[in-house]
């Protein structure tokens, strides 16, 4: 975190920066929307043919690839729409209650 | 074009830990657009909801330099960005390449912004407006906008007992921007990835205006699930309500050319916002709105040159 | 003329010429602008600048006064100097615009030609579109004559792009009678211009560190405008030794010396009247006329209406038996024109206070000579002698009955 935001919401007049500016530009990714799903989603990498669809179909720029290759979830972010699920051709992506037993 | 390996290789310019609905279409609509940037971008954007889930206050998920002004002049303040640049460049103060790109809603740019959009795109700056269309004021409620469709229940058009959701058709933008002879005007769907990523790189390299007009599903307006919203825009895409084309210096090309059109319930039954439509006695409704479809459909095929 | 170490040239030029040749001298990166009466001959001016390249300036013509200021926000806020310029309803047009260029901090200087505020649409002077964006949060300056709003236009520039102010500045002049109106008077060489109003490069922009990528403009919440709010208020405050520090250069430079406002004959007045602008000229004629009849009466005239220089007013004015403010634009439903209202406030709390009457005048361009200047004097001469109490109520002059 290059500006330090922790405790914003108390701090003193004269800290904010002028103009209301917004220091670092991306520090939204610290800030954790995972906590908003209710169905989590699983990838199964057997089925997966690395098209890649879910990657470039995700509101929250949550599926993580690597070396052109799927790498993860980034379940800080995730907020289980379902989207990456529905769209893959190959049923690679299932989704399942979150903290649910499956 | 790059294929999507080689785009999933550049930088993420817009992080998660946004505010924006689950299953939101705008998010993935600026994800998509800004793939087809190979240059530094500079951005901009009208008051709505990918503006204020963005940047709330202490945290921006936009990781390029990034201007909100008000909700009717995204164009005019990117305009006065790139103007900047020019005189800085000019003046040997700046010597990095740059492109310009303003986001709006279609609340900011088909109805109030639409003044600052025209100007804009007349002066000529060399910069991309990009238009979310999710069909109407989403932010503050999901009111009706000029692009809402026809029939369509918002809070300000809603279906009740006389009135059955918004009685205008909507206003067709991309015509509108395309008889501005600018270089470049494109439609595009979040759906059709690869359409639209190859229309952003047109845009964003042409020497000039470009405008994009690009489908994004709202799952809390159109009362769709959320998981439903690639498929949905797919819908819009295929029943001929949201045409994929471009004008390329004047020339109109159609991209999407299906043998026959899906009918227009296909997109208007998953919708909650049309429930109304599919009721008894309203069936000329859903007639007035395919013999629309129908008559667009043609005109646009004419213009394009394709039977 | 003042003996001074610059070289300077007389000229004779309307003031609206005389600001587009101060813009010319600042060489500003971007003006983004839409004409309009009377303030239109300072963007025709500056077209023609920028048609002989006598300027490098990217000369935006948009396509109304509220993409003006949209733009100029946004080539601010990219990090380039900005200028433009409105008059009346195009300022009232960028009204929501005001308001988020002082909160962004963004030094745009706009010269605005004061105009009635329509209904009904009326092209003369008064002083209404200004005042009407009192609380938006820029500086405001105003000049009485061509000179000083040539004068005030230079300044304004390195009064903005102060590091302890960065806010837009306002710099008034009187619509059709300065603007309009060939005047002679004297300019600065291009070269002291230039070194005055020195380079700019913001600390925090969109172009110049997009490796390091800021978000100007965000939503804030509850817990987070306010203290914006507090800022603004303590940056305006504070501007007022900035203000004065620069006119200090600048008298330095230009052997032409202001102050947050002029004092004229006040000293040993009796009475007084205030003035914003040219009617300050007429002030002054009346004043001698009177004076040589053995009225002892003054004139203050305000140059920074905002910062509102409370205390400095209630020192100037504490002492005199009967003050005359006399607005150039009306706050209907209040106790009468801003100017009158502010100096009531600044002088509540006084030891030394006088007596206050409110005058409004000039509405609509309506013509306004020495006998309203006289008939003001003689209402506060009255008091003075106690023939009649201070009226609480505004007097507007020259309204036919």
């Amino acid at each position: 975190m290059k500006w330090n935001i922790k405790d914003a919401e108390h701090w003193g007049w004269k800290k904010y920066p002028e103009g209301a500016l917004i220091l670092e530009g991306g520090n939204a990714a610290y800030y954790k929307t995972g906590g908003w799903r209710t169905d989590k989603p699983a990838w199964d990498e057997e089925k997966c043919t690395q098209c890649l669809i879910c990657w470039i179909s995700c509101p929250d720029s949550s599926i993580i690839v690597k070396d052109e290759k799927w790498d993860s979830f980034d379940y800080d972010h995730c907020k289980g729409c379902g989207i990456c699920a529905k769209v893959c051709p190959a049923d690679a992506i299932s989704m399942h209650p979150e903290g649910g037993e499956e | 074009m790059a294929t999507i390996k080689e785009l999933s290789r550049k930088p993420e310019l817009l992080t998660g830990g946004h505010r924006l609905c689950a299953g939101c279409g705008a998010s993935v609509a600026v994800r998509q657009v800004l793939l087809g940037a190979n240059d530094q971008v500079i951005g901009g954007i009208a008051t709505g909801c990918l503006e204020v889930s963005t940047t709330p206050y202490p945290f921006s998920a936009w990781k390029i330099p990034f201007i909100h002004n008000a909700f009717e002049n995204a164009a005019a303040t990117i305009s006065g960005v790139e103007s900047a640049y020019n005189a800085l460049k000019r003046k040997g103060k700046i010597e990095k390449e740059m492109k310009f790109v303003a986001f709006g809603g279609d609340g900011g740019t088909y109805d109030i912004g639409l003044q600052s959009l025209s100007g804009a795109m007349e002066r000529g700056h060399n910069m991309v407006y990009v238009c979310y269309d999710n069909g109407a004021y989403m932010n503050t409620g999901i009111q009706r906008s000029s692009s809402t469709p026809f029939g369509a229940s918002t809070t300000t058009s809603p279906a009740g007992k006389v009135r059955p959701g918004k009685p205008q058709q909507r206003k067709d933008l991309a015509q509108i921007m395309a008889a501005h002879n600018i270089p470049y005007v494109a439609q595009a769907s979040i759906s059709h990835w690869k359409d639209l990523v190859k229309k952003a790189e047109k845009a964003f390299s042409v020497e000039g205006p470009a405008f994009l007009n690009i489908m994004a599903p709202c799952p809390r307006g159109w009362r769709t699930p959320n998981e439903i919203t690639i498929e949905i825009a797919k819908i819009s895409v295929q029943t001929g309500y949201w045409p994929l084309y471009e004008v390329e210096d004047g020339e109109w090309k159609l991209n999407f050319k299906p043998k026959a059109l899906k009918p227009i319930t296909d997109f208007l039954k998953p919708q909650g916002r049309f429930r109304h439509l599919f009721k008894p006695g309203n069936e000329h409704l859903l007639e007035t709105f395919q013999v629309e479809i129908d008559k667009n459909w043609s005109r646009l095929k004419k213009r394009c040159g394709v039977e | 003329m003042a003996k001074t170490a610059t070289k300077q040239k007389i000229v004779a030029m309307t003031g609206n010429a005389g600001c587009a040749f101060a813009m010319k001298q600042i060489n500003p990166d971007v003006v983004a602008a839409y004409p309009i009466t009377p303030q239109t001959t300072i963007v025709e001016e500056f077209a023609n600048y920028v048609a002989n390249g006598v300027v490098d300036t990217e000369y935006v013509n948009v396509e109304s006064e509220h993409s003006a200021m949209s733009a100029c926000i946004g080539a601010s806020a990219a990090g380039a100097r900005v200028m433009t310029s409105t008059s009346s309803q195009g300022l009232a047009l960028m009204w929501e615009e005001l308001s988020i260029a002082s909160a962004l901090r963004l030094p745009i200087v706009m010269q605005t030609v004061n105009r009635a505020l329509s209904g009904p649409i009326n092209i003369h002077c008064d002083h209404s579109d200004s005042m009407g964006a009192r609380d938006m949060g820029w500086i405001h300056l105003f000049a009485e004559t061509a000179q000083e709003a040539y004068d005030n236009t230079i300044m304004a520039i390195k009064i903005a792009e102060h590091k302890n102010v960065r806010l837009p500045v306002m710099s008034m002049h009187d619509g059709f009678i300065t603007s309009h109106a060939i005047d002679r008077f004297e300019v600065l060489d291009d070269a002291d211009v230039k070194k005055f109003v020195g380079d700019y490069k913001p600390k925090h922009s969109l172009l110049y560190d997009p490796n390091e990528p800021v978000t100007f403009g965000p939503f804030a919440m509850p817990a987070f405008y306010y203290e914006q709010r507090k800022q603004l208020r303590v940056a305006l405050d504070g501007s007022k030794d900035i203000v004065m520090k620069v006119t200090d250069d600048f008298a330095k430079l230009s052997g032409r010396q202001y102050g947050l406002f002029e004092e004229y004959r006040l000293d040993d007045a009796d009475v007084a009247v205030v003035v914003l602008g040219s009617t300050a000229g007429t002030a002054r004629y009346t004043i001698d006329a009177m004076r040589a009849q053995g009225v002892k009466v003054g004139m203050l005239k305000l140059r920074v209406f905002r910062p509102f220089p409370a205390a400095e007013l209630a020192e100037a004015l504490g002492k005199i038996k009967a003050v005359g403010v006399m607005d150039r634009s009306d706050t209907a439903g209040s106790l009468g024109g801003p100017v009158y209202t502010e100096i009531k406030a600044a002088l509540y709390n006084s030891k030394l206070r006088p007596a206050i009457q409110g005058y409004v005048y000039g509405l609509g361009g309506r013509d306004t000579g020495p006998d309203q200047i006289e008939t003001v004097v003689n209402d506060l001469v009255k008091v003075v002698k106690g023939e009649e109490s201070p009226r609480e109520a505004v007097t507007l002059l020259g309204v036919k009955e």
